[in-house]
């Protein structure tokens, strides 16, 4: 099986080429087909790794243009694999989450002075699914808004914001809303495409929906739409 | 770089400790090697252990009695008392802080049965308990402000006098040496399982550094004969299905579909049954078919995920191959009630130490109570430490000869290609000093990792690239599990008796003589093995 491989190295000219490597081996995960090659034919190539089962994030990268995890996604003859997008990439396959981990204290992703409350089944549900987050970045990557916006919050820092003011225990819903209104909720243009790519099964794209209309609750409103004439965000006709 | 308190390594030991820490008002610097939420809590599935008896009658004296028959009689009565007393206020601390436990009806915390429990006691998150545990640590330190440096690998610690001054490190990004001082460390790097490269539920990554690191600076480690062999790895992989699926009623199968053992023995003695099993060429299964679609779905969805992902088959419809696998490892730094070391100031938490909670074995449940319960009791007590020694002690950061080291890794020849050597020692250490030991094959293993370690000087390393070089650490780290392997099977070796996950096949009863700690420390140029009675 032949599978070609990005490698990128910022001291080289040029510092990105596509190298194709021949695998002797089938039906294994691309993790296993990215070992093998270090392992056995290009110790230089540089990727992340941990868990090998899902669930530490390490190992999300791109097959053919679509975020996967390698460790889960069963490698093709002629696949393409590149890194991450909307990260600065360190080597090969490897690229620096700092900035996107940023995101999280931008929209104040937990508890504060936390109520006492027993939760119920039903509320514990309501935040399963966003608590299941492995913060792999998928969707930061796959996301059209970063393209042209770098500062935008993204889909998984949305995601816990949306997990931490549904939880019953939360006690500044208001504080956490208003912190999604700048390069957040509004920002997004609904494509979907994080919910496309999460591992997790997670729905950004509705938590973000669920978002806004916590955050009309709280007496903001689409900053898009014209017909809501003057508001916060500073609506000028002269320009 | 200075801090008072330096906590290396980010999982749940290292994030609670950091929590606490910053609480008491001290300086708090988080190292890792990686990012905080990739650490290996995050693959604890069942479920973290407390007496609540929110679901059956539980007391705390039950879950002492049942850690303490487990342990096999080596570990310290005072300390299980002292993590199973201190559980129900974690879970507490844990619900408070958001972490999102599955609820039951009545709205307290569900608690499930792990193996060797005599009551539902282990608190879940489905199957995401150390997942979302990790998680919700993690928001917390970001609320704190917690410091973190992350793709920092561990090189050695500095120690002056018998008293710790800080580490070097490896930025993995630029191949640099950098220092850091601190008034206080917290050495929270997990465990060695990877040594069983290839035969463990681990990352690859569990090399035991940090252990690796504190023996080279003189620390007493304790108990590295132990590690636990999980019952149910997957056949192909070593990726785990969580024991909660033996909890739920799952049952262990040969070919003939005879089942042969209790599924729900503490984990040793599970594993060596499917050893015999596999040792006269019997295959073994999971089946939890019978518990229905419905239910698998909603309790241990993930087990459902892995199995058809990894071993191509449906646990709903169909049997699941598996093996033992190492995913455990009981021994590590020696510590003590604040959980330091033997070295003034060097505290260290969760699977890198040996704080005398799981003796011979550890029962599941209580890997993740252990985390948080001591993780947040070494914060305190490393802070209190900090807070009473004044200065820096007055050291010379020596960054340059680690330098030269490292430099000099670049220069060795390629003679030996080490990540073959890796591969060929997991499957030796798996067959000849994993679940079944005898004294002929721990020599010969002996043998073959002094000869290992001889030859590091013609391992040299492929990559001579200074950008995160992973072939680099990689390599770093195979020296670090030699170390390793030496301490566990000197251990071994001298512990001519079977208990807990220990079984000697040319010693298989336990003997009084060995009903105590075995303690390792470097002297000179080699390893010193001694045995004491822990502390009850």
């Amino acid at each position: 099986m032949k599978i070609v491989i990005r490698r990128f190295c910022r001291h080289r000219e040029p510092d990105s080429i596509d190298v194709e490597y021949e695998i002797p081996l089938k039906h294994i995960t691309l993790l296993e087909a990215l070992s093998y090659i270090k392992t056995k034919i290009d110790p230089t190539l540089t990727f992340s790794s941990g868990c090998r089962s899902e669930i530490c994030g390490s190992c999300a990268m791109r097959v053919n243009g679509r975020e996967v995890l390698a460790c889960n996604y069963k490698v093709r003859e002629g696949d393409t694999i590149t890194p991450l997008e909307k990260m600065p990439v360190l080597k090969d396959l490897v690229v620096d989450h700092e900035k996107p981990l940023q995101t999280l204290k931008r929209v104040k992703a937990w508890l504060e002075y936390p109520v006492e409350k027993a939760q119920s089944i039903e509320e514990e549900k309501r935040i399963e699914r966003q608590s299941d987050c492995i913060l792999c970045a998928s969707c930061y990557s796959v996301c059209p808004v970063l393209e042209v916006d770098g500062e935008f919050l993204g889909p998984f820092a949305l995601t816990r914001a949306y997990r931490y003011v549904s939880d019953t225990r939360c006690s500044q819903e208001k504080e956490k809303i208003d912190a999604i209104q700048p390069k957040g909720v509004w920002d997004c243009t609904l494509c979907g495409e994080c919910t496309t790519v999460c591992p997790q099964g997670i729905d950004p794209k509705n938590d973000i929906l669920m978002l806004r209309t916590k955050s009309v609750q709280h007496g903001y409103s689409d900053p898009n739409f014209a017909g809501g004439g003057f508001d916060d965000f500073g609506f000028n006709p002269s320009f | 770089m200075k801090t008072d308190l330096l906590i290396i390594g980010s999982g749940g030991a290292a994030l609670s400790a950091a929590l606490e820490a910053k609480r008491a008002g001290i300086g708090t610097l988080v190292v890792s090697e990686g990012y905080p939420t990739r650490s290996q809590t995050c693959m604890a599935q069942g479920g973290i252990n407390a007496a609540l008896g929110n679901v059956e009658p539980d007391s705390i004296e039950m879950h002492i009695a049942d850690t303490i028959k487990a342990s096999g009689g080596i570990a310290s009565e005072k300390m299980i008392r002292k993590m199973c007393e201190n559980a129900p206020e974690t879970i507490a601390w844990l619900d408070h802080i958001g972490m999102p436990f599955s609820r039951t009806e009545e709205k307290k915390i569900a608690q499930r049965r792990l193996g060797g429990a005599s009551s539902k006691r282990a608190c879940y998150a489905q199957d995401y308990s150390g997942l979302k545990i990790l998680h919700t640590l993690y928001d917390q330190t970001l609320k704190e402000g917690v410091d973190f440096v992350n793709e920092h690998f561990l090189l050695d610690l500095i120690v002056e006098d018998h008293r710790v001054c800080g580490a070097y490190f490896l930025d993995i990004r630029t191949c640099e040496v950098k220092s850091i001082e601190a008034s206080a460390v917290i050495i929270a790097t997990g465990g060695y399982s990877a040594l069983y490269y290839g035969y463990t539920t681990n990352q690859h990554g569990a090399t035991g550094d940090g252990i690796a690191a504190a023996l080279r600076a003189g620390a007493t480690v304790a108990n590295m004969e132990f590690v636990q062999f999980h019952p149910t790895g997957l056949k192909s992989s070593g990726i785990l299905i969580s024991e909660s699926a033996r909890g739920a009623g799952g049952r262990l199968l040969n070919q003939n579909l005879e089942r042969f053992v209790d599924e729900l023995k503490p984990r040793d003695q599970v594993s060596r049954a499917i050893w015999e099993q596999i040792k006269v060429g019997n295959e073994v299964f999971l089946d939890i078919r019978h518990l229905g679609e419905a239910y698998i779905d909603e309790h241990i969805p993930q087990e459902r995920r892995l199995a058809i992902t990894y071993e191509g088959v449906d646990p709903v419809t169909d049997l699941i191959p598996i093996a033992p696998v190492a995913h455990y490892s009981m021994g590590g730094i020696k510590t003590d009630e604040r959980m330091m070391s033997t070295i003034r100031g060097l505290f260290a938490v969760g699977e890198c130490a040996s704080a005398g909670v799981h003796g011979a074995n550890r029962l599941g449940g209580n890997s993740l109570l252990e985390v948080t319960a001591f993780g947040r009791i070494a914060g305190k007590e490393a802070a209190v430490y900090a807070k009473e020694r004044s200065a820096h002690a007055l050291f010379e950061a020596d960054t340059k000869s680690m330098q030269q080291r490292i430099e000099a890794l670049f220069e060795l020849p390629l003679e030996i290609d080490f990540y073959e050597k890796r591969e060929k020692l997991g499957k030796t250490a798996y067959e000849k000093g994993g679940i079944e030991r005898n004294e002929k094959d721990l020599e010969m293993l002996y043998e073959k990792v002094c000869h290992l370690k001889e030859n590091l000087s013609k391992m040299g390393v492929f990559d001579k690239g200074t950008t995160y070089n992973t072939n680099l650490i990689e390599r770093l780290k195979f020296a670090n599990s030699l170390e390793i392997a030496e301490a566990l099977l000197l251990s071994a070796l001298e512990r001519k008796e079977s208990r807990g996950a220990h079984f000697r096949s040319d010693y298989p009863s336990a003997s009084e003589k060995y009903e105590k700690e075995t303690l390792c420390r470097k002297e000179e140029r080699s390893l010193r093995i001694d045995f004491e009675r822990s502390v009850s």
